[in-house]
């Protein structure tokens, strides 16, 4: 027992009883994983051989198999490339974003463009693109566009939100907090549900919506309400002096939030957004339940109507939440990155 | 004109615009309803369903009231939720402590599991269990045995219950189970999902807390002589859970509104239910609206509980 290691496992009786716990536990369930994942398992696009391995190995052949069914939808076979630049875009400015040094308006920017790119490059309809209607848009295009079309939409709205409910109108600061409480007193399911059969009686006939823009519409008003909130304990922490020093050098009321307020409370609840936009990104598997098929709609799109393949589900699964799970871990990283860029946060960092 | 007077002109003219909007959605809605022949009013409430349920608490046949079918889903939500959120309680805090732990081996697997059911959409979460629990299981008759009386197959948990005969004991007979009680496949898969998901959002908030209180707290504990454990126990624990309370009440309400997507696996909760009576009446306004009514009284009576709550534990911090 002379290893610090060691004494940490052993040390005393009630780590001694979880490390053998921990141990065995792992004895007993790593080979047959193994077993099943490795050594019995089929890579092969093979149903016949996949089935002959069926409850002793794991049949990958079905990744390959529908991966570009899963990953790109339903969209037309002949254009793919046009899901897969929209795909890339998106996913790209997240890596940019997660591992570049950018930050302000270069950020924003960075993030807010690609959704509105890889609308046209989906939608198509112009320069001897084929129009393609967006019942069609699906799979991993579809859960990155509503991601970051949903956030940028949602962030100026959700900051409009947070100064409106500190107006000195009664009036305005009562519906927007009605607003905001509503939104985030409900579940998203019953959102997308009045998004899918509320706002067609609404709009007058000829503004008849497709059920993309109905459920996008539903996401940005939904995420823009909890971003309200953040925005508005931002804008609560900035200590008054500042628009006082504001005011004394020549800033209008106006400019000084602008330049001075705006700027602080972005760069303090950044990480905020960053958290929220991971929510969004795993919320929008809920827009299969108002039949678009993103990622987690087309899995069950690719697998349901398939006898072949359907019994191979938790192999397709896997892969599914493997890319759930990179996005996700790749957005936490940016809102590390984030953290670790706010001034206030540079010293406690440095007397580590 | 007076300041004061600005300020009444922009609030008139925002009402205006408010009502006039709203007045504008009245109108094009109350047309479009006219011209698909759809009634409106809440009298399909009192008339009989016409639908069953896979499952209920509330004793429920397609004859009963529209009223009864959507008393018999919110009674769902709250069996799934009720008890998720104690064990998500329980789950999480546990699963908290050995993340915060100092043994490796302990720390590693909390960790690798918290990052796992964070990180991937709970509504996938919910298909696999729901996939594990109803395809990869036994049928019936070759039900698991988990212990006496206590069967796990294709149809579900079998549970020693009270029944008919008084205190039941499940056996295997023929095709199937009888006797005990029932946990379907749907309600097992709603519970595993919200509790795990949850548990791992408490066990991260529950470290942030104690990682951001002042670190002198625990040098001073040890330094009065305490065990690194009596220091967590008794001077970290204590004020983190503090700070803690607040998120972690706001992630048990999410669990409560995340018992809604229920509706994709077939658990008929409130959501789903009303999603059934809409398709069979096409009273979409008035079915979604008992359905935001219901959550907006569930995030009310939660957040005046989360209020006593803190305000109970400030009291503690004082004495």
């Amino acid at each position: 027992m002379s290893s610090p290691s060691l004494r940490r496992l052993f040390g005393d009786p009630l780590n001694a009883i979880l490390s053998l716990g921990v141990l065995l536990a792992a004895l007993i369930c790593l080979p047959p994983l193994i077993r099943w994942g490795l050594v019995h398992a089929v890579f092969q696009p093979d149903p016949a051989a996949c089935e002959a391995v069926q409850g002793q190995g794991a049949c990958w052949g079905v990744v390959a198999e529908k991966a570009r069914f899963i990953v790109l939808g339903r969209y037309p076979a002949d254009a793919l490339w046009r899901p897969a630049l929209a795909a890339g875009l998106i996913a790209g400015s997240w890596l940019v974003a997660a591992f570049g040094r950018l930050s302000g308006g270069r950020l924003a920017a960075v993030l807010a463009l690609p959704p509105l790119v890889a609308l046209p490059v989906l939608g198509g309809g112009f320069a001897g693109l084929e129009a393609v209607p967006t019942e069609l848009w699906g799979g991993l295009p579809l859960t990155l566009l509503l991601t970051a079309a949903g956030m940028a939409g949602a962030l100026p709205l959700g900051i409009a939100v947070a100064y409106g409910r500190r107006s000195k109108l009664p009036v305005l600061r009562g519906i927007l907090t009605g607003y905001v409480e509503l939104a985030r007193g409900i579940p998203l399911v019953a959102a997308l549900f009045v998004a899918s059969f509320l706002l067609p009686l609404f709009f007058p006939d000829g503004m008849a919506l497709d059920m993309l823009w109905r459920v996008l519409i539903a996401i940005v008003l939904f995420a823009a309400a909890y971003l309200s909130e953040i925005i508005r304990g931002g804008l609560q922490a900035v200590p008054p002096g500042q628009l006082d020093a504001a005011a004394a050098l020549g800033f209008t009321p106006w400019q000084a939030q602008r330049h001075v307020v705006l700027p602080q409370v972005l760069g303090a609840v950044a990480p905020s957004i960053a958290n929220s936009a991971i929510a969004l990104f795993k919320d929008t598997s809920l827009v299969t339940i108002v039949s678009l098929y993103e990622l987690t709609g087309s899995l069950g799109l690719a697998l349901a109507g398939d006898a072949q393949w359907r019994p191979f589900y938790l192999e397709a699964w896997i892969f599914l939440a493997a890319i759930y799970w990179t996005g996700c871990t790749l957005l936490a990283r940016l809102s590390r990155q984030l953290e670790h860029k706010r001034p206030d946060r540079r010293s406690d960092r440095a007397g580590h | 004109m007076t300041p004061r007077n600005t300020a009444r002109l922009a609030q008139a003219l925002i009402l205006a615009a408010f009502v006039g909007l709203a007045v504008l959605l009245a109108t094009t809605t109350a047309e479009h309803l006219a011209q698909r022949g759809i009634r409106s009013g809440f009298d399909f409430l009192l008339e009989p369903a016409g639908f069953a349920l896979g499952e209920s608490l509330l004793a429920f046949e397609p004859e009963d009231s529209t009223l009864r079918a959507f008393a018999a889903g919110l009674a769902n939500t709250l069996r799934v939720a009720l008890p998720g959120v104690a064990l998500a309680l329980v789950v999480g805090i546990l699963t908290g402590f050995a993340r915060m732990g100092d043994n490796p081996l302990v720390r590693g697997l909390a960790s690798a599991a918290i990052n796992a059911f964070r990180n991937v959409p709970l509504l996938l979460q919910l298909l696999a269990w729901y996939f594990i629990l109803t395809d990869l299981l036994p049928a019936a008759d070759a039900a698991l045995r988990l212990g006496p009386g206590v069967y796990l197959s294709k149809s579900g948990l079998a549970l020693p219950w009270w029944g008919e005969q008084g205190f039941e004991t499940p056996e295997i007979a023929g095709f199937g189970i009888e006797g005990g009680a029932r946990l379907t496949p749907e309600y097992l898969a709603m519970l595993l999902g919200l509790v795990l998901y949850s548990a791992a959002y408490i066990a991260e908030t529950l470290r942030a807390a104690v990682e951001a209180l002042p670190p002198g707290q625990r040098l001073a504990a040890l330094a009065m002589g305490m065990t690194p454990r009596q220091a967590f126990l008794l001077v970290l624990l204590p004020q983190a859970w503090r700070a803690a309370l607040p998120p972690v009440t706001s992630q048990l309400l999410n669990l409560f509104k995340n018992a809604s997507l229920a509706v994709a696996i077939g658990y008929p909760d409130l959501v789903s239910v009303a999603g059934t009576s809409l398709n069979q009446t096409g009273r979409a306004i008035e079915c979604l609206s008992i359905v935001i009514a219901v959550y907006l009284l569930l995030s009310l009576a939660a957040a005046a509980l989360s209020r006593h709550l803190e305000a109970h534990s400030l009291r503690g911090s004082r004495e």
